[in-house]
């Protein structure tokens, strides 16, 4: 599966498989991780919070033109939601291109876009309180 | 006609649901459904001009027709990140 929005633990397997192949030497992989220390300092779990149906469809829409961009390249992407402890993976992507140049800037590119354009939020949960991340930084 | 308006995040938790269901005159647009929602709810009023909207999963123009049956998608500003 190259795209999935998912309440369960993530793996890098199911991405990395969805990306390898015999003309792809290079493969550049991505974990983004919750954090002790956010806009709060006291981090306990993240909340995220999806709009399922078109998250997925922009995260099609980011993998298509990132591999439109980069000749050769596959890119698969997988985002968790529902209530993740801190050190638990909220985000696996996996790039594969024929070479590692093309490889790191597809995984960088899809990991960014992703930021900027999944219809994605957060919410801190620390000791001393909880915020809804917006804006950005 | 009828749109179901989603709410998501902060805007989910201020407006204590995470739907609605609008009825707008026919020929209303994006936002006309607006206007309709801050006047509805307006603890939330503030909040609609940093959302974006998505009709049917596309994000649109505020002058963007709406039809019987849309999903109109409140969308905030998403968590960004630091690079």
């Amino acid at each position: 599966m190259r795209i999935a929005v998912l309440e369960s633990p993530l793996d890098l397997g199911p991405v990395v498989g969805a990306v390898v192949g015999i003309d792809r030497g290079g493969l550049v992989t991505f974990t983004g991780l919750v954090r002790r220390k956010g806009r709060i300092p006291d981090v306990v779990r993240l909340e995220y919070e999806a709009y399922r149906t078109m998250a997925e469809k922009v995260l099609e829409q980011i993998a298509d033109e990132i591999e439109r961009e980069i000749g050769g390249a596959r890119v698969a992407i997988h985002h968790r939601v529902g209530s993740l402890a801190v050190g638990e993976a909220a985000v696996v992507v996996a790039a594969a291109a024929p070479h590692r140049a093309e490889a790191f800037t597809a995984c960088r590119a899809a990991i960014d876009r992703l930021k900027q354009r999944a219809p994605i939020w957060k919410k801190e949960i620390g000791e001393s309180g909880a915020a809804w991340i917006e804006d950005c930084c | 006609m009828r749109v179901t308006i989603l709410y998501f995040a902060n805007l989910r938790e201020r407006r204590g649901a995470a739907s609605d269901l609008l009825d707008l005159p026919p020929g209303g647009d994006v936002a006309m459904a607006l206007a309709t929602i801050a006047k509805l709810h307006p603890g939330i009023a503030a909040q609609l001009p940093h959302a974006q909207v998505a009709v049917n999963l596309a994000l649109v123009a505020a002058t963007t027709p709406l039809s019987d049956g849309d999903e109109l998608a409140l969308i905030p500003p998403v968590s960004g990140g630091a690079s």
